[in-house]
C-alpha cells in the first residue's frame, strides 16, 4: 500500500514549465507533501485517534464486545460507567479505589527510587576518574532493552519464596518474605512494629471512595515491593541516558571557576550539578510518572492484581473488566479516567518547566 | 582519550594544564572527579566510584547469568539452588523442550519465533517508508496544512500506550482486522517517535542540496530517494533498531489484538504460560530458557549497534 503511494509521485510529477520552474515546483511539491505524509496521516487516524473517539463513545454504552458498537443492540448508559467507578459504592469502585491506591504508592515509590538511582548511575558513568565508562553505559542500560515478558518471567524466578532474593537476604541474616504471595502493606509493618496492629478507631471509620483511611495508608504490599524493584531495575538504563545528556550539557567554566572560588566538591554538586541539572530532573520525574501509571504488562504476567487485590492497577483493571467479563464499557471509562490523570500530570509538568524558566 | 587521562593524572595540581586539557569538552565531570583536592581523596573518589560501578555490574548482569545457569538446570536444581551459577547436573531438558525434541511436551516455539521475526520485520520496513516519507515532507515541503500535520504527530506523543489497550482492539474489531496479521502489524505502523527523528535529521542536511538536485532537473520523489535519504544513513539505522526492538518487545498489542494461539508471538506464548501460574516453582528452567531464547535477538542487536541505542535516548526529541 504504501509502496504505491510513493511510486505515484514520479508517475505524476508534472514537468516544471520552462519560464516559471519555481511556481511549477511550488506545485508539485504541495502534492508531493500531502503524498509522503498520507501513509502516516492514515496510520494514526485510523489506528490512535479513531480508535480513542469509538472508545469515548463505548465508555458511554453498556456493550459485551459481541455485535457492532455503533449497531444500536448495545444501550446507551450515558455517564453511568463513570458513576459506578467514581461514585455508587459498590465492587468495581472498591476495586478501582484499591487500584489508585496501589498506583500512588507504586508510582511514589518506583519515582523516587528510579530518580536517584538512575542519577547516580549517570555521574558514576560521566565520571573522568573511572575507565570502561561505554562498558559500564551499556550494562546499566541493557534491562532496558530487554522485553518486559522476559523481565517479569526472570522477576518470579528471582522473588519466589525460596529464590535468589531470599537466599541473598538470607546471607545478611534477613527473613524475606514470600513476596508474590504477600499482601500486607508495609507501611501496617512499620506500625506493627511499633505496636499498632490493628486500626485505630478514627482511621478505621472515615472512609474516602469507599476505602477507609488505614486502608489508604497501608503503603505498598510485599507483593507490591517486588514489582517496584523490577521497574526501577528495569527502566534506570533508560533514565540513566537522560541524565547523562544533561550532565554533559553543563558548561565546563561553570564548575571550573566554582571550583577555583573554593567550593568543595559537594558544594558544587549541591549548588551548581543539582541546580543545572534541574531541567532533566523535572523531565525524568514526569516521564517516569507517565509511565508508572501505565503499568500493566509486569502485573498480566507476575500477580494478575493478586495477593488480595494489592497489586491492582486501573490499566489491569480496563483489560480484565473488558476481555473478562466482557464490560468494555467499563474498561473504557477505567481507561478514560487513567488518560486525565496522566494528562493532568502532564499539564502539571508543563507548568513547573514553565516555572523554572523564567 | 586515554592520553588525555594520563595527563591529567599526572599534573593533577596544576589547573592551568588541568583546564586546558578539559576544554577539549567531553564527558564533563562533576562529582566523583575533583582536580583541586589533595590525591589521597581522589583515591578514596576512585575506589568509591569503581565500587559502584563494580556493584552495579553484579546487579544489572547477575539477573541475566542466573537465569541462563537456571535454563540449564533440573527443576529440583532451579529450586533448591536458586543462586548457583553451575547448574548440577548440566541438563538440557528444558532445551530440548524448547527445540521441540521432547515428545511429551511440545510449545510451538518455532511457531511463536516465525511470528515474532514476521511481525517484527514487517512493521521495521512499514516504518522506514513512513517515517522517511512523513519526516521529510515534514522538514522540507511546503504544503498546506503542514503545520497541522506536525502538531498532530506531536500529539501523539502525549497519548500514553496502555490507554489505547481497549480501543486498539474496538478499532480492529470494526475493521475484522481481530485475529490477523494486519490486525498485529498495521496498528504498530504509528510511530510518532520515528517521524521526528526523521524529520529532525532531514533538517540537519543543507537545503542547498535540494536546490540543486532541483536544479538539475530532479522530481521530488527522485529528490528525497536518491540525494537526501542517502545522506541521513544513521538516522534510518535508529529508526531501524527501534522499531526492531519496540515490535520484537510489544506484548500489549498482541494480548488485545488476537486471541487465536497461531498467532502468538514469542513474548505473548511466554506470557500465556507463566500468568496466573502464581505458585510459580514449576519448570522454572524451561520458562527462563523461552525467557533466554526471547532475548537473544535483542541483545545480538545491541552489542553491535549499542551506540545508536545509547544515542536514541537524545534524538527522539523529547528533551
Amino acid at each position: 500500500m504504501t509502496a504505491t503511494v510513493t511510486r505515484d509521485t514520479p508517475a505524476g510529477r508534472t514537468r516544471p514549465v520552462r519560464r516559471r520552474p519555481v511556481s511549477g515546483y511550488r506545485l508539485q511539491e504541495r502534492r508531493a507533501g500531502w503524498l509522503f505524509v498520507a501513509p502516516a496521516v492514515i496510520v494514526l487516524v485510523v489506528f490512535l485517534f479513531a480508535p480513542i473517539v469509538m472508545a469515548a463513545w463505548v465508555s458511554l454504552l453498556d456493550w459485551n464486545g459481541q455485535s457492532s458498537p455503533f449497531s444500536g443492540e448495545a444501550e446507551f448508559v450515558g455517564l453511568s460507567n463513570y458513576q459506578s467507578l467514581l461514585a455508587d459504592a459498590g465492587l468495581l469502585r472498591g476495586d478501582f479505589m484499591l487500584s489508585v491506591r496501589n498506583t500512588l504508592y507504586y508510582v511514589l515509590f518506583n519515582v523516587t527510587g528510579v530518580v536517584v538511582l538512575s542519577f547516580v548511575l549517570a555521574l558514576a558513568v560521566n565520571s573522568y576518574v573511572l575507565r570502561g565508562r561505554s562498558f559500564f553505559r551499556t550494562v546499566f542500560y541493557f534491562p532496558a532493552i530487554t522485553s518486559s515478558v522476559a523481565i517479569s518471567v526472570l522477576f518470579l524466578f528471582l522473588f519466589q519464596g525460596s529464590g535468589v532474593v531470599n537466599v541473598v537476604l538470607s546471607w545478611v541474616g534477613i527473613d524475606g518474605p514470600t513476596w508474590f504471595t504477600d499482601p500486607r502493606g508495609v507501611l501496617h509493618i512499620v506500625l506493627g512494629w511499633a505496636g499498632v496492629d490493628a486500626a485505630p478507631g478514627a482511621l478505621a471509620d472515615t472512609t474516602v471512595g469507599g476505602l477507609s483511611l488505614w486502608n489508604w495508608l497501608s503503603g505498598p504490599s510485599v507483593a507490591m515491593c517486588a514489582l517496584i524493584a523490577l521497574t526501577i531495575w528495569a527502566s534506570s538504563g533508560t533514565f540513566m541516558l537522560f541524565f547523562l545528556v544533561g550532565l554533559q550539557d553543563i558548561p565546563v567554566e561553570l564548575e571550573e571557576a566554582a571550583a577555583i572560588d573554593g567550593a568543595s566538591a559537594w558544594q558544587r554538586f549541591r549548588h551548581l550539578t543539582l541546580l543545572l541539572m534541574r531541567r532533566s530532573i523535572v523531565l525524568v520525574i514526569t516521564l517516569a510518572l507517565i509511565s508508572s501509571w501505565q503499568v500493566f504488562d509486569q502485573v498480566f504476567i507476575l500477580s494478575q492484581g493478586a495477593p488480595a487485590k494489592t497489586t491492582l492497577t486501573p490499566a489491569y483493571i480496563s483489560y480484565v473488566r473488558s476481555f473478562g467479563d466482557g464490560q468494555f464499557g467499563v474498561g473504557a471509562a477505567v481507561a478514560f479516567v487513567l488518560f486525565a490523570i496522566i494528562i493532568v500530570l502532564t499539564l502539571v509538568q508543563r507548568w513547573v518547566g514553565r516555572e523554572r524558566r523564567a | 582519550m586515554s592520553g588525555l587521562l594520563e595527563r591529567r593524572r599526572r599534573q593533577p595540581a596544576d589547573p592551568r594544564a588541568a583546564r586546558s586539557a578539559r576544554s577539549e569538552r567531553e564527558a564533563v565531570p562533576v562529582v566523583l572527579t575533583d582536580l583541586y583536592s589533595p590525591l589521597s581523596r581522589k583515591v578514596l573518589v576512585r575506589v568509591i566510584g569503581y565500587g559502584l560501578l563494580a556493584l552495579g555490574t553484579i546487579l544489572y548482569l547477575g539477573p541475566f547469568l542466573v537465569q541462563i545457569a537456571t535454563s540449564f538446570k533440573t527443576d529440583a536444581d532451579a529450586v533448591t539452588n536458586p543462586v548457583s551459577l553451575w547448574p548440577s547436573p548440566v541438563s538440557t531438558a528444558a532445551w530440548a523442550v524448547v527445540a521441540g525434541e521432547n515428545p511429551a511436551y511440545s510449545i510451538p516455539v518455532f511457531r511463536w519465533l516465525g511470528n515474532s521475526f514476521l511481525v517484527t520485520i514487517s512493521v521495521t520496513l512499514g516504518r522506514l517508508i513512513i517515517d522517511s516519507l512523513a519526516g521529510y515532507a515534514l522538514a522540507r515541503l511546503r504544503f498546506r496544512g503542514r503545520a497541522v500535520v506536525f502538531a498532530g504527530v506531536v500529539a501523539v506523543l502525549a497519548v500514553p500506550g496502555v490507554v489505547l489497550l481497549i480501543p486498539k482492539f474496538l478499532v480492529l474489531n470494526q475493521l475484522g482486522m481481530f485475529d490477523s496479521y494486519a490486525g498485529m502489524i498495521l496498528p504498530l505502523f504509528c510511530d510518532a517517535v520515528g517521524i521526528l527523528l526523521m524529520k529532525t535529521a532531514f533538517e540537519a542536511v543543507p537545503a542547498e542540496l535540494d536546490e540543486a538536485a532541483r536544479i538539475d532537473g530532479a522530481g521530488v520523489f527522485r529528490t528525497f530517494w536518491s540525494v537526501i535519504l542517502p545522506l541521513v544513513r544513521p538516522a534510518l539505522v535508529t529508526v531501524t533498531i527501534l522499531s526492531f526492538q519496540g515490535s520484537w518487545n510489544e506484548f500489549t498489542h498482541f494480548l488485545v489484538a488476537t486471541s487465536d494461539p497461531d498467532l502468538a508471538t514469542m513474548n505473548l506464548g511466554i506470557a500465556r504460560l507463566t500468568a496466573g501460574d502464581l505458585q510459580g516453582s514449576q519448570q522454572f528452567p524451561l520458562k527462563l530458557a523461552l525467557a533466554t531464547l526471547s532475548t537473544i535477538p535483542i541483545a545480538i542487536v545491541y552489542v553491535f549497534f549499542s551506540r545508536y541505542f545509547l544515542r536514541s535516548g537524545n534524538a527522539t526529541g523529547l528533551k
